[in-house]
Parts: structure tokens; C-alpha cells; sequence
């Protein structure tokens, strides 16, 4: 597979009156197309900053980020990514609380000036895809958590960017509902591929989720080593496979301080 | 069902809580707690208030032209701080430069009571309807400007960041993130400065004038009739509250996000 994001040696250091901190060191990692990429890292790893920084949202210290948008006869097309053309799911569902269910799916096209049957049509699509077809006039108060999180990812699929980030969506919700999220999203993914890079601190959702899964290391975070968990999909969170990559990962992980 | 059973409840307890007032206020008279000189019953500020309906003395005008003058002036004091300071405080919050420009200036005024603005006022604008007006506006603006600003300022910053991946300007997350998600804070910094424009109104009234709650209120302490001092109270308490409940149907109307399941 092509590569879609290209990572190489990025730093971040947040400087305060009180001193430094380093929260990414050195961290060198590709991105295939349409691949499904956990990374994994424990508690306040700086997880969170290295999306910020791929979505845009925050700038590295040093080090730089391409995105191959395209790959023609063996040429690759780089270019600076903007703001608007990746999909963000967030930690705490971040729905707008004003907007109904499709008013919050359509609004990257309203955005980007899209017209409003087109853009409703695009929405009603992905408000089905996530399966929440009898609330699209509902307010994000009126919804579970799991149901709050699906609206949130079909408002990243309608971005239409190809690239989707997730910053630990399902660490809001319970047990029960984030393993029957992490079945869901592999269904949409299946469905509508994108390059999806899932951010967790959570070994076994990596470990049922992954295509491939990048360990990351304590504060200040770095690539500790890579797992391609070789189980077909769904994964048997029972198999032999899995526990024994499960202990193997929970070994070289570092302790949440 | 449940709920509606609580609802009864409710109303019951309401009703128990205004009838132990104005008992209380009943037996304190007649059992002669207080001096039947210096306070009105209950019963006897009902007849009066009938009575004030269409008779004009002693205090030189009708119960509704008092009110009306009094209203009128409240309102547009209430509305030109609501006009004038909600944009403000909006763009006080979300723009750096009009903040560190507005703010040093606001935070000196903020601190001065309407009512220590009432001598310059009336050397300036005298003592007709203007300069009224100007009192109650000064009080009704202040609420307006800080919950306008603190309502910006407590945008949820994830929203922000939503907005961002989106590709928003910075304009457009003002417009349809930040105002949004400060329409709480707005609509609470309406409901007091309403209270604000009230309390002033008789203050302001008690200036000089001819007409108003707060002129039949003075003219009442002069004439020594307690009833009609509590008409006038109660005129005011009662126009208060239901321009509160109008307020609050209003911000349902608005956000109807915030409204109950």
C-alpha cells in the first residue's frame, strides 16, 4: 500500500514560566492509505498533541509532516495540508449542543459552502451509515453516549477528507457499549474506507481494531515498537493470538504514571 | 403521571408560601405589631390598587399612567444596554485587541453604582425622560457586557477546535460557535440587568418628577399612606417578575436546545 502521511522526526516542547516539557520525542512513523493505525501509549503520553499537531491544531517544535494526496505513474503529489481537509472525532463526543444531529453532520459543508440539498443528502448518508436514522432532529442532549460518539464520527466521515483521526472516542463510554462501538467502526471503516489513525490507552481495543499498532512510550512520547496482529477480522478477543499479543504488548508498555 | 403529581405538589406549595406572606403581614397589622399609621393590610392595598385604576389623587395620576411612564422608561434603558452592550462584551471576549482596548475603561465604570451617577447626570442631561433613561442604562448595561464577555470566554475550546479541523475562519467560529454557546450567559445577564433597570427606576424617579411608581412611591411617604407606597412596591415586583418569565420564554424560543425533555 501507498504511504499517506509521512511523519519524520517530530518534536514538541511546551515551554512555561515554570520550565520545559517535552511531550514528543523524535517521532518518526508512515501512515499507509486506507489503513487501519492504533496508536497506543499509556495515560498523558502526548497522544493527544501528535494528532492536534496532524489535524493542524497545534505546531511541532521541529520536524515535518507530509501528506502524499496522490501517486501518479510513480510520482508522488505532496502537498501542505488545510485546515478543513481531515476528520476529527474527539475524546468527549465535542457535539455542538445548538445543532441537532444533521445540522451537526452537514456542518463541514455547510462550511465549505456546499449547498443545502447536497449537503443534507451527503449527511442523511452518513447519519445512516452510523445507524442513527430516527434521530437525525434530535439534540445531542437527548442521546446516549454511545449514540453522542456515533453522531460524532458521522460528522467526521462528512468532512470528506480521507484521512480521519480519533482521539480515544470510546474512552467516555462504558465497557459494554465500547466493544460494540469497536465492531461498528470496523463495519463503517469496511464500508467507506479512509486512512483512520485511533488513538487509545486500551491494549485490547487496539489489539481488536489494528491493521497495525504503534507503542508508544511514556512522557516525553516516542515510537517504542510496532505490532501487526495477524488474526482475522472479527478478532476473537479469547484467541490464543490475541491474549499472547495482548501479554506481549502489556509487557513492553510503559507504567501510567 | 409522576411527573404531574409532582407539578400539583408544586403549585400547592407556591400558593401555601404567597398565602403564609400575606398572612403573616395580615395578623402583624391587626394584632397590632405594627402601627395601622405607618402600614397598610393586604386587603386594603387591593381596594386601594382597584381604586387607583381609574381615580387620579392623591398622588396626581392613574395606577396605569404611573406605570406606564415608569415602564416605558425602564425599557428603553433596558434595551439600549442590551443593543449597545451585549455586542461589546461578545467581541470583548472573543477579540484580543478590542478586549485590552475596552477593558481598563469598563472595569473603572463597573464599579461605580447607578445611583452615584445620578448628580453628573442631572447636570448634564437634567432631570427630564434622557437623563432617567441614561441612570437606568448605566445600571442595565454593566450585567449585559460582563456576561456577554465571560459567556466568549467559556467556549468550550474542544468546539473550537471542531470548528478548526472544519477549515472556519476565525469570524465564523465567533458567529457560530461562540455566540451560540454563550446564550446562556447572555439571556442570565439579561434577567439581571432587568432587575438592575428596576431596582434604578425608582431611584431614578425619586430625582424628580411627576409621574412613575417611583414618584406615586415618594408622593405616598409624603401623604403618609403606606397603601399607596405598597401598590407601587408591588407594581414594580409583580411587572418585574412577569418581564422575567416573558425573558425566559424568549431564550426557550431562541435555544430551544437548552429547553427540558
Amino acid at each position: 500500500m501507498a504511504d499517506k502521511i509521512r511523519i519524520k522526526n517530530l518534536c514538541k516542547t511546551f515551554v512555561e514560566k515554570s520550565g520545559e516539557t517535552k511531550v514528543l520525542d523524535n517521532i518518526s512513523l508512515d501512515v499507509k492509505e486506507n489503513e487501519f493505525l492504533v496508536l497506543l501509549g499509556p495515560g498523558q503520553c502526548g497522544k493527544t498533541v501528535l494528532l492536534n499537531i496532524l489535524a493542524g491544531l497545534d505546531t511541532p517544535t521541529s520536524g515535518t509532516i507530509n501528506y502524499i494526496k496522490g501517486n501518479e505513474n510513480g510520482k508522488e503529489d505532496i502537498k501542505e495540508m488545510k485546515m478543513g481537509e481531515i476528520g476529527m472525532v474527539f475524546q468527549k463526543y465535542a457535539l455542538f449542543p445548538w445543532k441537532t444531529v444533521i445540522e451537526n453532520v452537514e456542518m463541514s459543508q455547510k462550511l465549505k459552502g456546499i449547498d443545502k440539498e447536497q449537503r443534507r443528502k451527503s449527511a442523511r448518508n452518513y447519519i445512516k451509515l452510523v445507524g442513527l436514522e430516527n434521530f437525525e432532529d434530535s439534540y445531542p442532549k437527548q442521546l446516549s453516549g454511545g449514540m453522542k460518539q456515533r453522531v460524532g464520527i458521522a460528522r467526521a466521515y462528512a468532512s470528506e477528507s480521507d484521512i480521519l483521526l480519533m482521539d480515544e472516542p470510546f474512552g467516555a463510554l462504558d465497557a459494554q457499549t465500547r466493544y460494540q462501538m469497536g465492531e461498528e467502526i470496523l463495519k463503517m471503516w469496511r464500508k467507506d474506507k479512509r486512512t483512520v489513525i485511533f488513538v487509545t490507552n486500551n491494549i485490547e481495543e487496539a489489539i481488536y481494531l489494528g491493521d497495525r499498532i504503534i507503542l508508544l512510550s511514556g512522557c516525553p512520547a516516542t515510537v517504542k515498537a510496532e505490532y501487526i496482529p495477524k488474526l482475522e477480522r472479527p478478532r476473537d478477543y479469547m484467541a490464543l493470538e490475541f491474549l499472547q499479543l495482548r501479554k506481549e504488548i502489556a509487557d513492553n508498555t510503559d507504567l501510567a504514571l | 403521571m409522576q411527573t404531574r403529581k409532582y407539578d400539583i405538589t408544586n403549585i400547592i406549595l407556591s400558593v401555601c408560601g404567597l398565602a403564609t406572606f400575606f398572612l403573616i403581614w395580615h395578623l402583624s397589622i391587626s394584632l397590632g405589631l405594627i402601627s395601622e399609621r405607618t402600614m397598610a393590610k393586604p386587603g386594603e392595598v387591593v381596594s386601594t390598587f382597584i381604586a387607583k385604576l381609574s381615580e387620579v389623587q392623591p398622588d396626581g395620576d392613574t395606577i396605569q399612567n404611573h406605570f406606564l411612564t415608569s415602564f416605558q422608561l425602564s425599557l428603553y434603558g433596558f434595551i439600549a444596554a442590551i443593543v449597545i452592550g451585549t455586542p461589546l462584551g461578545l467581541l470583548m471576549g472573543w477579540y484580543k485587541a478590542i478586549e485590552y482596548f475596552a477593558n481598563p475603561i469598563f472595569e473603572i465604570v463597573r464599579p461605580i453604582p447607578p445611583i452615584a451617577w445620578i448628580p453628573i447626570i442631572i447636570l448634564l442631561l437634567g432631570i427630564g425622560m434622557p437623563a432617567k433613561a441614561f441612570i437606568i442604562f448605566v445600571s442595565a448595561f454593566v450585567p449585559c457586557v460582563i456576561n456577554s464577555y465571560v459567556g466568549v470566554k467559556l467556549t468550550n475550546p474542544v468546539l473550537i477546535n471542531v470548528a478548526k479541523t472544519f477549515g472556519a475562519s476565525n469570524w465564523h467560529i465567533f458567529k457560530t460557535i461562540c455566540i451560540p454557546s454563550a446564550i446562556p450567559m447572555v439571556f442570565a445577564g439579561f434577567r439581571i440587568s432587568l432587575g438592575a433597570a428596576w431596582s434604578t427606576l425608582v431611584a431614578a424617579e425619586l430625582l424628580a418628577s411627576t409621574s412613575g411608581l417611583g414618584y406615586m412611591i415618594q408622593m405616598g411617604r409624603t401623604l403618609i399612606r403606606p397603601d399607596i407606597i405598597i401598590v407601587g412596591m408591588l407594581t414594580i415586583g409583580f411587572t418585574g417578575a412577569l418581564m422575567a418569565f416573558v425573558l425566559n420564554r424568549f431564550e426557550s424560543k431562541i435555544a430551544p436546545w437548552r429547553a427540558k425533555k
